[in-house]
């Protein structure tokens, strides 16, 4: 019940101001963007830079989007209500989380192969960026909500969350830029991958309860 | 159940500012003289007797502040994590007290471990610097650490600072494993561990006893230094308490 009355409420807000679906989007195409300009335009460079750099835009992207998660909530005293209600956080935050996922993430993760493929990535690697991105984003959404939910009071908490939050986005990083690099050599992916779906499921099951816990912080009681 | 019962009731009296601060006073006169000379006997022991390695010569004796260092910072990552456990579980002060007191040691040694490996690294790998697994994931454990303090620092209620910062030093725990195995996974130079619990070490005993002593050493100087800073916190944040009002 909670669930799908958060979601819907949460999809209608976003509904409402389309820019704060579209505006990550656009920071993550122009990051990518930036590196045969400010790199060199020689394709086999660009195809060994590509699963990082598109990682990288894609992780700094989610981390930009996920500082407003609470924030609106927080000033307009929506959050509060949330807090006093006589029911567990978990179930609205993870309905929060999977709703941020579907408007911010999911058009990274579409996103994502046409990136591939401008970076010159070679063919058989691209299916797997799409797969990893599609893995990875969820969690880096998961875990930026921790620190979305630690730093929704304060005044800086922008530059802060990216403090708490970047050295932890480190392992989908890893596995998410390395299992594109073992495609396009044409190593077996099937591993890491997996390794991919195992944290996104621990990440997005784990993370509501630190999340719900942060706001109880946050909030002071 | 003797055991289990003097065991919680200790924990419990440890948890109360008051008989902390009495409890660390008795302590700790006794302890830094004591981690002053391990850490002393340990470093010269192996600093100027310990034998020569006979492939990097002398440049291996950095080793005896690296291990503990690295060691240390490590330790104190984890003890933070069991810190913000307690303290989310049950919302101690004193839990509160030790992360803010931990984090800037730990950040120290992680940084000391970080520094004396680069200076390692130029005569035995030829670089200050490589992008290798352990190297990594100790500059993110050091990264971890100062996001820890400023967490701290950016919210101004200390209550409410503690509770934030242990909450993320307990997910920062689960992660640092996490992050330990990626980046194995993804590169490594460092040469293995020399010291382990199981099977035999491979450093030759006249090597090793002073690598643990200087360990134990540099432990037992955290734990003091931890100690002192927990203390002066403790007046600040109990400052007007009837306790504190007599004492000072």
């Amino acid at each position: 019940m909670s669930f799908t009355a958060t979601m819907q409420r949460e999809l209608l807000l976003a509904w409402r101001r389309p820019a704060e679906i579209i505006n990550p989007l656009f920071f993550f195409v122009m990051v990518v963007a930036l590196f045969p300009l400010g790199v060199s335009p020689r394709p086999e460079l660009l195809a060994t830079l590509a699963p990082g750099v598109v990682w990288v835009a894609a992780l700094l992207a989610v981390l930009l989007s996920v500082d407003g998660l609470f924030r609106a909530d927080h000033d307009s005293g929506a959050l509060e209500q949330l807090l006093t209600a006589p029911q567990s956080l978990y179930v609205p935050v993870l309905a929060k989380l999977a709703a941020h996922w579907m408007l911010t993430g999911l058009p990274l993760v579409v996103m994502a192969p046409l990136l591939g493929y401008m970076l010159h990535l070679p063919e058989q690697a691209i299916g797997v960026l799409f797969i990893a991105v599609l893995l990875g984003t969820p969690t880096l959404v998961a875990i930026g909500a921790i620190g979305a939910a630690l730093t929704v009071s304060l005044r800086s908490g922008g530059i802060l969350l990216s403090l708490l939050v970047l050295p932890l986005y480190v392992p989908v990083l890893v596995f998410g830029a390395g299992v594109v690099s073992y495609a396009a050599k044409g190593l077996p992916v099937s591993g890491v991958l997996a390794l991919l779906g195992a944290m996104m499921l621990a990440s997005f099951t784990l993370a509501p309860a630190a999340v719900a816990a942060g706001l109880r912080i946050s909030s002071g009681n | 159940m003797m055991v289990w019962k003097t065991l919680t009731r200790w924990y419990h009296q440890l948890g109360s500012p008051r008989y902390f601060y009495r409890f660390s006073e008795v302590l700790l006169p006794w302890l830094w003289p004591i981690a002053l000379l391990t850490t002393a006997v340990g470093l010269v022991w192996g600093l100027a007797f310990a034998p020569e390695d006979y492939q990097q010569g002398n440049s291996y004796r950095i080793i005896f502040i690296h291990v503990p260092a690295a060691g240390g910072a490590l330790l104190g990552y984890v003890a933070m994590g069991v810190a913000g456990l307690v303290n989310l579980v049950w919302r101690m002060k004193m839990a509160e007290v030790m992360i803010k007191a931990i984090a800037p040691f730990g950040a120290v040694l992680a940084a000391i471990a970080l520094i004396t490996g680069a200076i390692w690294g130029k005569p035995t790998w030829g670089t200050y610097w490589v992008w290798d697994a352990r190297l990594t994931s100790m500059l993110i454990m050091l990264f971890l650490y100062l996001g820890v303090m400023a967490l701290i620092n950016a919210i101004p209620d200390p209550r409410q600072a503690g509770r934030a910062a242990g909450l993320l030093s307990v997910v920062g725990v689960i992660n640092v494993v996490i992050v330990k195995y990626s980046v194995e996974w993804w590169q490594s130079l460092h040469q293995g561990s020399t010291i382990k619990l199981t099977g035999g070490s491979t450093m030759p005993p006249e090597m090793l006893t002073p690598l643990l002593i200087s360990m134990l050493g540099i432990y037992l100087l955290f734990a003091v230094s931890v100690l002192w800073r927990a203390r002066a916190e403790l007046l600040w944040r109990e400052r007007k308490s009837a306790w504190v009002k007599e004492l000072v």
